[in-house]
């Protein structure tokens, strides 16, 4: 039996009966990423001796009937800006090229704590800047359900990997969409909790005030595991919020009766695909036919919310990416005669374009004189986007939107900077606003997946995911395999 | 136009990068492309607005005054790119 096709829920349950064992899992999963792998490109870094070790480990447990954790003994891949003590971590950057982590990150400490298996290390843009993960210095990934098509981003290669049997489950990070996009273009789960949930602690910063770990994953209930696995409090990150986190698998019930549920008219505005509106609509008929209750709202200043993301996102990474200096890690021009020249070409060859232009953009917005004009404004913007969330949800539970205006486009860069940017105009909010949101598969536009992503309130992941769950178990989306095609 | 080529020149300076001088045209044109795209956030009246820079409602974070294991020697030096003498080596910074 093909086990890397399974969830992880259905083989914790395989692996307590004892039906396999983790080190059989691990190596269906190894076994595949040798026959996909060099056409999907996922991953940067594997871990295969230290994983088996793992698995034997688990395997040894279950021996001795030890009672085990819902990851234990269940192979998962890591995103490169994730910190793994002793196991190369690059955010797909010539800067990380050669970089070893001397810590783990929270979310590692947990899920090792777990006894979780980590795969390797999944490619991603550089620095975690882009929506195609083609900005990485080492490769493009390719969408498993089209190899001539990006796998959205900057999480492309943990959702490759996921949808492509290359790994059970992924973990992404999210600062303006690049868990929930990478999950909609190649149709799988990815969910970014409410800011503070997950600790950023490990995780290689991009924008502080927007950064959130989260799971990608197959279905829903994986989705709901992995979270329980990693949110909670952490000494380590001044913005861990201090709440008891839920069994977030309890919330999975398939009753979504009198559940309201908000449609912002301006997510459904020009740009989005009719094909994927006709998506989205049929979504809000089975929900409605579930009992649910759709609510028109509005959230007005969403148009202002990519620039405003694309004033503060650069500002917080032009302050964040300064620690590369050549000094103490990461790459060095060894040539320079003296230290800010070797500052400056360290960074200069180091740092691919989109890293630059952010910094740049970032460096200005914050320079004497244009401050007011852009970074407080934007700041004060992001408020006025706050608010139409908080109005918004006194008249509805979750929100339903696209994930993407649009499908996976093909692999060939010819996008403006702009062009890709406005892309994620339905993400972007979201993290604004510190909130919860989800994207799961709702169908297919031309033979490529589709997601819709549900919205909740500060700390209800519990809503988005229940809304998640029962539409996920009226439909099949899930259980198809992407066919790595179109070549 | 909102920068020119030696406003980007300037502020690459102050990011400590370099912008080459085959892609300075091209950059310059990308840069002002997205700084006037900006200029919507000027339609809406922010007076009086709060701002926000973080979403969750905390300030100052503090931990107990204890002494903790920090960073050892040997792992802060294990991805310098030059060492001496158990110290990060760097380029000479003053004449």
């Amino acid at each position: 039996m093909d086990l890397y096709k399974s969830s992880a829920h259905e083989l914790h349950e395989k692996l307590v009966k004892k039906e396999i064992s983790s080190v059989e899992l691990t190596n269906s999963v190894y076994n595949r990423i040798d026959q996909v792998e060099k056409d999907v490109k996922a991953y940067l870094t594997l871990d295969r001796e230290n994983a088996l070790g793992q698995a034997a480990k688990v395997d040894k447990m279950l021996a001795n009937g030890e009672k085990i954790a819902p990851l234990a003994g269940i192979p998962g891949a890591i995103k490169d800006n994730i910190s793994t003590k002793g196991l190369r971590t690059t955010c797909s950057s010539k800067m990380l090229e050669h970089f070893t982590p001397i810590y783990d990150a929270h979310v590692i400490q947990k899920l090792r704590a777990d006894e979780a298996i980590f795969l390797g290390k999944t490619n991603m843009d550089e620095f975690a800047m882009g929506s195609t993960t083609e900005t990485s210095y080492f490769q493009t990934t390719h969408n498993p359900w089209n190899l001539e098509r990006v796998p959205g981003g900057s999480s492309g290669g943990s959702a490759a990997a996921v949808v492509a049997g290359e790994a059970i489950w992924a973990l992404g990070s999210d600062t303006g969409g690049s868990i929930r996009q990478p999950a909609s273009f190649t149709g799988c789960v990815g969910i970014k909790p409410t800011y503070g949930r997950v600790s950023r602690y490990g995780c290689v910063a991009f924008a502080s005030s927007l950064d959130q770990i989260g799971p990608i994953t197959r279905d829903v209930t994986d989705a709901a595991t992995v979270l329980n696995t990693i949110c909670g409090v952490c000494t380590m990150d001044s913005t861990s919020l201090h709440e008891d986190v839920p069994d977030f698998t309890k919330a999975l019930t398939t009753d979504v009766k009198g559940l309201r549920i908000g449609v912002p008219k301006e997510y459904y505005a020009a740009g989005l695909d009719p094909k994927v509106d006709g998506v989205l609509k049929k979504a809000l008929a089975d929900y409605e036919a579930m009992g649910a209750e759709i609510v028109d709202v509005s959230l007005p200043h969403t148009e202002y919310a990519v620039i405003t993301y694309y004033i503060i996102a650069p500002a917080e990474a032009s302050a964040n990416l300064a620690r590369f200096d050549g000094v103490r890690y990461g790459y060095r021009n060894m040539k320079a005669t003296s230290a800010p020249e070797m500052t400056t070409a360290s960074r200069t060859e180091g740092f691919g374009a989109e890293v630059k232009r952010r910094i740049m953009l970032g460096t200005y917005v914050l320079s004497s004189g244009y401050y007011d004009a852009y970074y407080l404004k934007a700041m004060q913007v992001r408020t006025l986007i706050r608010q139409d969330f908080a109005k918004a949800f006194e008249q509805c539970d979750v929100l339903l939107t696209p994930t993407s205006p649009v499908v996976a486009y093909p692999i060939d860069g010819k996008m403006d900077p702009l062009a890709i940017y406005l892309l994620d105009v339905c993400t972007i909010p979201v993290n604004l606003a510190g909130l919860p949101g989800i994207s799961v598969p709702a169908g297919f536009v031309d033979g490529m997946p589709v997601g819709m992503q549900l919205i909740g309130k500060v700390l209800d992941e519990e809503t988005v995911l229940r809304a998640a769950y029962a539409f996920e178990q009226s439909h099949d989306y899930h259980k198809v395999m992407a066919p790595l095609g179109g070549k | 136009m909102k920068v020119t080529a030696k406003e980007v020149k300037h502020i690459a300076n102050l990011s400590r990068l370099t912008v080459p001088d085959s892609e300075m045209e091209k950059f310059t044109e990308q840069f002002n492309q997205i700084l006037n795209y900006a200029d919507i956030l000027q339609e809406l009246d922010t007076n009086g607005i709060v701002p926000t820079p973080y979403v969750l409602p905390i300030s100052n974070v503090l931990r107990e005054d204890i002494a903790v294991e920090g960073v050892s020697h040997e792992d802060a030096l294990l991805n310098a790119p030059d060492v001496h003498n158990g110290g990060f080596k760097v380029p000479r910074v003053i004449e």
